[in-house]
């Protein structure tokens, strides 16, 4: 596949994200960090942002499979979680949140399980459509290209 | 000892903290969040900015490089809810001990929250995410707070014989002027102080003086010079000579003494306002708000004076005692300043637990609210014991807020309490409820429980003399039931604080998943998706994807999912691409997120099971990864979850798919899967 054609799909799929909902302007303004000095920023933050959340959801699996539940710490879990996944821009990793946070304070078990794998899915979802994003434009950058980025905002 | 964790950035180099010349290019920024995502956004959008940024992921840390370098940092972002201190403590901290410009943020924006960094007085309150928008123009809260301290200078420095009024006026307008979220503390603080002294203020002048600002540190000189004098020697002229505080008056130190005397009268059981011993603990909480916090501020003055407690970690303390009030929303510090000492909110939320830790102690976050019930057996007990003990315990009931007065802090926060104490002595604080047969105890839970005034020792600090260092700063949070509380708060808190390392220790290494060649499935699925003349390509990203790692699983196992929903959407399962996608790609995705549920399992396979032939068809490697699905999903599982219950799943889906896509080994670790171990 030459550049160009790396470009495009880069173009359309970036807007097929947005476009979906998978992400938010947040992460339009994370992109626009991205510059020559620093120019892995956005893969190094979404890489943060992975590890953080494998760790999160891990400890929030843990907590509501305990005998009681502390929807203390289950809330604390999910504000973390919504605060970390909104500063990346994953919009419904965010929302989910924000429904799960809900269900903490109503202290609804059922609910804040199923809250869990939604999010839980979600975040797969828009985990694996990033790394595609991230892979995409290494390849870009490998190839001699660059990230059309100022295509996005036509 | 101290653990740096993850801060990294560039440390601002020790200067006179003077403004460069391309302000506000070169304003130092300190960023405290534990949440290593936000903390590197936000790095970044300062560092465009043109802010030198320092970054850290623990408040302790923050702290730390504060105290290390005062003039080394002009403004500092925190985030509010951090696992080893809350932000609004660390809030208070710094404006106590750095009088740094404070910006709370939080994914949080309820209106209470806010209002928190307000009454805390945080310069602003920023929602996360935030937007580099928000950050170009931080700068102005460090210009303003400099020009607030000039005038506050100059107020102070004696020419207030000539423009005394004028000047002061001017500050306080400043203040009162200056955005209301902007270190509205001090102006209430010194609203509060010229309440509390104008009636003791002796008009011996036309002028009107500087406000005095008891300190902690002013307190305890003039609880030293006191004792020194011998209390009934102790004459304001003396005491004033002794103190040797430049501008401080005669009056002031009167006042300040008719204060303390009354003070003592009440400890020493000379108190006219008397109520039953045994159920005078029952009515604390009504007593609570004024005479409590008042009395315990002082004791805590004498017991710092007695004890030598080192007046930082007692500045700390009262600080943080003063910590969060909505009640009133005076700032923390000078003695002078009450605040409600049993503040209703956060606190008792967030350590609900570590009250359990000791029942004294919990009950008493109740007693806050005037719901003593529990507490009362323990506290009649201890009552009795310190009583025994002491003799001279005086269970009174002090109801008069007005005897408080302005001499006696109220110690709003025992969380934030609980935490200092924590901090400072993180080791002593559990020992509290132990030592129930200590006089020091029992005066504390005495004192806590039985409106404060517990302190009956005979002298002021006579009990507490004897007391080491150590556990003296036990004594602090015990001298009022809020106290305990706060020492509960520590004992909460304290299992948080290890519990930050993990937290803190910021991983250094990146998940190699995006920055790796390879293991990229999705790509090839996404791409392939909508842009379907690119099948070869995919695939080679596929091939390219074999060697997993652990945490690639999950990824693979997502392009598993995603890659039998295309393959299904190309067998026409779906009807729009992406969004037919979606929704199989839900139902898939549901029952193999859930864990140990075997049909669900056993569904997947099903899915797998046409997948694989498609596969197989197609591209045999591929296929290797389909096959596992169920195990994948378990592994997947098994990594980031309880390993127990998702083996024996695990192990009966294996069994289960015998007669299914093949015996998937039990792979978990999937670094030696190879090819040749699927049957095609």
């Amino acid at each position: 596949m030459e550049v160009g054609q790396m470009q495009r799909a880069w173009v359309e799929y970036t807007r097929s994200l947005f476009r979906e909902g998978f992400l938010d302007a947040q992460f339009q303004q994370l992109q626009l960090l991205q510059d020559e000095s620093n120019p892995d920023f956005v893969a190094e933050v979404v890489s943060l942002f992975f590890e953080d959340s494998e760790r999160l959801l891990a400890d929030l699996t843990f907590v509501l499979e305990q005998q009681n539940i502390d929807f203390k710490k289950v809330d604390a879990h999910v504000h973390q979680f919504k605060g970390s996944s909104s500063s990346i821009g994953a919009q419904r990793v965010k929302n989910d949140c924000i429904a799960f946070r809900n269900f903490c304070e109503e202290q609804n078990i059922e609910g804040c399980l199923r809250c869990l794998q939604q999010v839980k899915q979600d975040y797969y979802l828009v985990k694996s459509k990033l790394e595609a994003l991230i892979r995409l434009e290494q390849q870009i950058v490998a190839a001699g290209g660059s990230i059309p980025m100022e295509e996005l905002s036509s | 000892m101290l653990n740096l964790g993850y801060c990294k950035g560039s440390m601002s180099t020790a200067s006179s903290g003077g403004v460069s010349d391309q302000f506000p290019a070169g304003l130092r920024v300190l960023v405290v969040d534990d949440d290593p995502t936000c903390l590197v956004i936000l790095e970044k959008m300062l560092r465009i900015c043109l802010y030198e940024v320092t970054k850290c992921n623990r408040a302790e840390i923050a702290l730390s490089l504060l105290r290390e370098n005062r003039n080394g940092y002009d403004i500092v972002i925190s985030d509010v809810h951090m696992p080893d201190m809350d932000g609004f403590k660390l809030l208070e901290l710094i404006g106590l001990e750095m009088d740094l410009p404070v910006i709370m943020m939080s994914a949080d924006d309820g209106k209470n929250v806010v209002m928190k960094g307000v009454t805390h007085g945080a310069c602003d309150y920023l929602i996360k995410p935030i937007r580099i928008e928000a950050l170009k123009n931080i700068w102005q809260h460090v210009v303003r707070k400099k020009k607030k301290n000039e005038w506050k200078d100059l107020e102070q420095s004696g020419s207030v014989e000539e423009g005394g009024d004028r000047q002061q006026k001017q500050s306080e307008d400043a203040d009162y002027s200056s955005s209301a979220n902007e270190g509205s503390w001090k102006n209430s603080k010194r609203r509060k102080d010229e309440e509390e002294e104008v009636d003791e203020r002796d008009d011996t002048s036309t002028l009107k003086k500087p406000r005095v600002v008891w300190s902690v540190e002013l307190h305890q000189q003039f609880v030293a010079a006191v004792n020194q004098l011998g209390i009934d020697k102790a004459v304001p002229k003396k005491i004033l000579e002794l103190m040797n505080v430049p501008g401080l008056t005669r009056e002031n130190v009167a006042s300040h003494l008719q204060k303390y005397r009354l003070y003592l009268r009440r400890l020493s059981g000379v108190s006219q306002h008397q109520s039953g011993m045994g159920n005078s603990f029952i009515s604390t909480q009504e007593a609570t708000y004024g005479s409590l916090s008042s009395l315990n501020g002082l004791d805590l003055q004498t017991l710092a004076a007695a004890s030598q407690i080192p007046a930082q970690s007692l500045a700390t303390l009262q600080a943080a005692g003063l910590g969060r009030s909505t009640a009133k929303p005076r700032m923390p510090m000078p003695i002078v300043d009450q605040r409600n000492l049993f503040s209703f909110e956060n606190p008792k939320l967030r350590f609900g637990e570590g009250q359990q830790q000791h029942l004294n102690n919990g009950k008493q976050i109740n007693l806050l609210h005037g719901i003593p019930t529990t507490m009362e057996p323990k506290q009649l007990a201890n009552m009795h014991h310190s009583a025994q003990s002491l003799g001279s315990m005086n269970m009174q009931l002090n109801a008069h807020g007005d005897q408080s007065g302005s001499l006696l802090m109220q110690m709003s926060q025992q969380q934030s309490r609980g935490q200092i104490l924590n901090e400072a002595t993180s080791s002593q604080v559990p020992r509290l409820p132990s030592s129930i047969g200590q006089p020091i105890v029992n005066n504390a839970l005495a004192s806590g429980v039985l409106a404060r005034n517990g302190l009956a020792e005979s002298g002021r600090g006579t009990g507490f003399n004897p007391v080491s260092q150590s556990s003296s700063t036990m004594n602090f949070p015990l001298n009022t039931t809020a106290e305990l509380t706060a020492t509960s708060f520590a004992l909460g808190s304290a299992p948080g604080v290890p519990s930050l390392t993990s937290k803190g220790m910021f991983p250094e290494e990146i998940s190699s998943e995006i920055k790796g060649p390879g293991g990229f499935i999705m790509p090839s699925y996404d791409i392939f998706s909508d842009l379907q003349h690119h099948r070869s390509h995919d695939w080679e990203l596929q091939n390219a994807g074999m060697t997993f790692n652990g945490s690639q699983q999950s990824n693979s196992l997502q392009s598993n999912v995603d890659v039998a929903s295309s393959v299904l959407a190309h067998q026409g399962f779906s009807s729009s691409q992406s969004n037919g996608q979606g929704r199989n790609i839900s139902a898939v995705g549901k029952p193999m997120f859930s864990a140990g549920d075997a049909t669900d399992h056993v569904n997947a396979q099903s899915l797998g099971q046409p997948l694989n032939n498609f596969f197989a068809e197609n591209l045999v490697r591929v296929k290797t990864e389909r096959v596992p699905d169920a195990s994948l999903q378990t592994t997947l599982f098994n990594e980031q979850f309880g390993q127990e219950d998702l083996m024996s799943a695990l192990l009966k889906q294996q069994q289960q798919q015998q007669a299914g896509i093949g015996p998937a080994e039990n792979e978990f670790d999937f670094d030696g899967y190879s090819l040749d171990n699927i049957p095609v």
